[in-house]
């Protein structure tokens, strides 16, 4: 069986070069920023974390404080919302047998954007803790909204897409609207809707971890459903499988994944076209592969947009939105002229 | 006794009734063509025996009663190709072979060594291996055809429904293909059922014929009760004249008046 061990090891180089991206752009996004540490004393202080191995470091205790309280959840955070955006843009494509469908469609950053709006301007009074959890409503009420509108006209996934689109129009002007009313709030607003990790805590990463590995592990244990899906409605039934189900579960877990990354981060935009389709170029079309490698190289990815965003105009900081949209549109566009989309 | 009896089979599609009352049968191991005009319902009663659209009367599969059968048990012994099928471009060979094993396999299960094996082995039958590590869109008509058999070996079906298998193709890869489907009756045991436009190659592959027109049966049995020059004037309004080649199958030949000779 040569043939398949041939196959298997572009996917395990694949998967070494996102693990390698990974763990270097953590280490950089360590180091990097406006307090300059100590390469070696940051890396005995990282090392020294791990179960059973002690090393001393001598890394103040400010700096220490800004490694652990300040980057680290900000790190964390950004692999968060990175592997999650990632993995929710490839399962969509999967379901739509389109590789520029993004995480945000359907009506998820919509919905996400009215909802934040909503709890900005008016629940100020429950504090700053009512956007995330508004946010996230948003988002999945707007993909419900939309699932619900395309399902009815027909069971055609692009209908469903265009349904997403109207929708998303739709809530996007609720929310216009509502940002017109309330000039005040325009800034916060906008600092939400053109997404950051600045302010990360441990805390907001504890809060998403069940939400985002329920979702995850969903959509990652539908790979192979994605893969028959490929060839089709008709023939995917044939062999037995239910497209209409594989739909609906891999719509809901790459929702609530989405949904739980926008609740922290705010819009970040392109990654799930992006991430996604380097996965590809590196290791073939399936989805038994692709989404374990785009939750690793998204994860990788993010912590180097974060990365820049925070870096490129110190003191100020860039909206991570900014850099990823900067990078993401002409990937948009390589992808467009490269691919050849099957149609649906 | 029958592998497959279709039973009073009726479908509605849309209000419409295309099937009315269709009955047929073939044998264990043996090859049904579904022969007749655009629009007979040929493919409708194809997608029927595949379980995928609801039909009134009832499909048996030997004794078993293919309507209770649902997703994966059927697909586990019907194999169905449509004439016009959907491969993702950049998909290799040798991940699509492996598809066949989809209704082996469990929800959460990932494709085991024996699947491999299976697959394998589907791909040797019809000398697809070589190209294993192909991209599905470098394939000419003929290999595609082959690879797409590939994979509905690999499913392991006691029956392959085909939908114009030789659509598409020259007369020689035709041919080829035909052979192939042949080589697996005989080989496996398979029962084909398929529809084939060639009226010809359907008496030459096929023991069994049904001739639908307006979804219903016009005619059935072996090729020579059916292909008659009166029938088929009759049903596709067609000219032809029927002969018999070599080994007693009927041969149909289009014919065409004599054109207005002069200048």
């Amino acid at each position: 069986m040569t043939r398949t061990r041939g196959r298997r090891r572009p996917a395990a180089r694949a998967y070494g070069v996102a693990a390698a991206f990974l763990v270097a752009a953590t280490l950089i996004s360590a180091l990097v920023g406006a307090a300059d540490l100590n390469p070696v004393a940051t890396l005995a202080a990282l090392l020294d974390k791990i179960p059973f191995v002690h090393l001393p470091s001598s890394l103040s205790p400010l700096d220490r404080a800004v490694l652990f309280d300040i980057r680290l959840p900000r790190i964390t955070l950004a692999i968060m919302v990175g592997g999650l955006l990632s993995v929710a843009g490839a399962g969509y494509q999967g379901v739509f047998r389109n590789p520029l469908v993004d995480s945000g469609m359907l009506g998820a950053s919509a919905g996400a954007g009215l909802g934040a709006t909503l709890a900005i301007v008016y629940l100020s009074s429950l504090g700053p803790a009512a956007v995330p959890v508004a946010a996230f409503v948003g988002s999945l009420a707007g993909v419900m909204i939309a699932y619900l509108s395309g399902a009815v006209a027909s069971n055609g996934t692009a209908t469903l897409l265009l349904a997403g689109v109207a929708v998303g129009l739709f809530l996007t002007a609720v929310q216009t609207y509502l940002m017109q009313r309330s000039a005040q709030d325009l800034q916060q607003i906008y600092f939400w809707l053109l997404g950051s990790l600045s302010g990360a805590t441990w805390q907001q990463a504890a809060e998403i971890l069940p939400y985002a590995a329920v979702s995850v592990t969903i959509v990652l244990l539908h790979g192979r459903h994605l893969d028959v899906l490929s060839v089709g409605d008709e023939e995917a039934r044939a062999l037995g499988v239910r497209p209409a189900r594989v739909r609906l579960v891999v719509i809901a877990a790459s929702a609530l994944a989405a949904a739980s990354a926008v609740a922290v981060s705010g819009l970040i935009g392109f990654v799930g076209i992006v991430v996604p389709h380097l996965a590809r170029r590196l290791a073939g079309p399936s989805y038994r592969i692709v989404l374990p490698l785009s939750l690793l190289a998204g994860a990788g990815f993010l912590v180097l947009a974060d990365t820049v965003a925070r870096t490129v105009v110190a003191p100020a900081e860039l909206p991570i939105g900014v850099v990823t949209a900067l990078v993401g549109s002409p990937v948009f566009v390589w992808i467009l002229r490269s691919t050849r989309v099957v149609g649906t | 006794m029958s592998a497959i009896t279709i039973d009073k089979v009726t479908v509605e599609l849309d209000r419409v009734r295309i099937l009315h009352a269709v009955d047929a049968a073939v044998p264990e191991g043996g090859w049904l063509a579904l022969i007749g005009p655009n629009g007979a319902g040929k493919t409708t009663l194809l997608r029927a025996v595949a379980g995928l659209l609801p039909y009134g009367g009832a499909i048996h599969l030997s004794n078993l009663d293919l309507g209770t059968l649902r997703g994966r048990g059927r697909a586990r012994l019907i194999a169905y190709l449509p004439q016009i099928p959907v491969l993702p471009p950049d998909m290799t060979v040798g991940e699509y072979v492996l598809l066949g094993r989809t209704p082996h396999l469990g929800y959460f299960s990932a494709p085991g060594h024996g699947d491999r094996q299976k697959a394998a082995e589907a791909s040797e039958r019809l000398d697809v291996t070589r190209f294993a590590g192909r991209r599905l869109g470098s394939l000419s008509g003929g290999e595609r055809q082959r690879v797409r058999l590939a994979r509905a070996l690999a499913q392991e079906p006691r029956v392959l429904l085909l939908d114009e298998p030789t659509n598409d193709l020259d007369i020689g890869h035709q041919q080829q293909v035909l052979e192939l489907v042949d080589d697996l009756r005989r080989g496996r045991g398979v029962t084909v059922v398929s529809t084939l436009h060639d009226l010809t190659q359907a008496s030459q592959y096929a023991g069994h014929l049904v001739l639908l027109t307006d979804g219903r049966v016009e005619a059935a049995g072996a090729p020579a009760a059916v292909l008659t020059q009166d029938l088929i004037a009759r049903v596709y309004a067609a000219r032809v004249t029927v002969t018999a080649d070599p080994g007693g199958h009927p041969v149909v030949t289009p014919v065409r008046e004599q054109p207005p000779t002069g200048h």
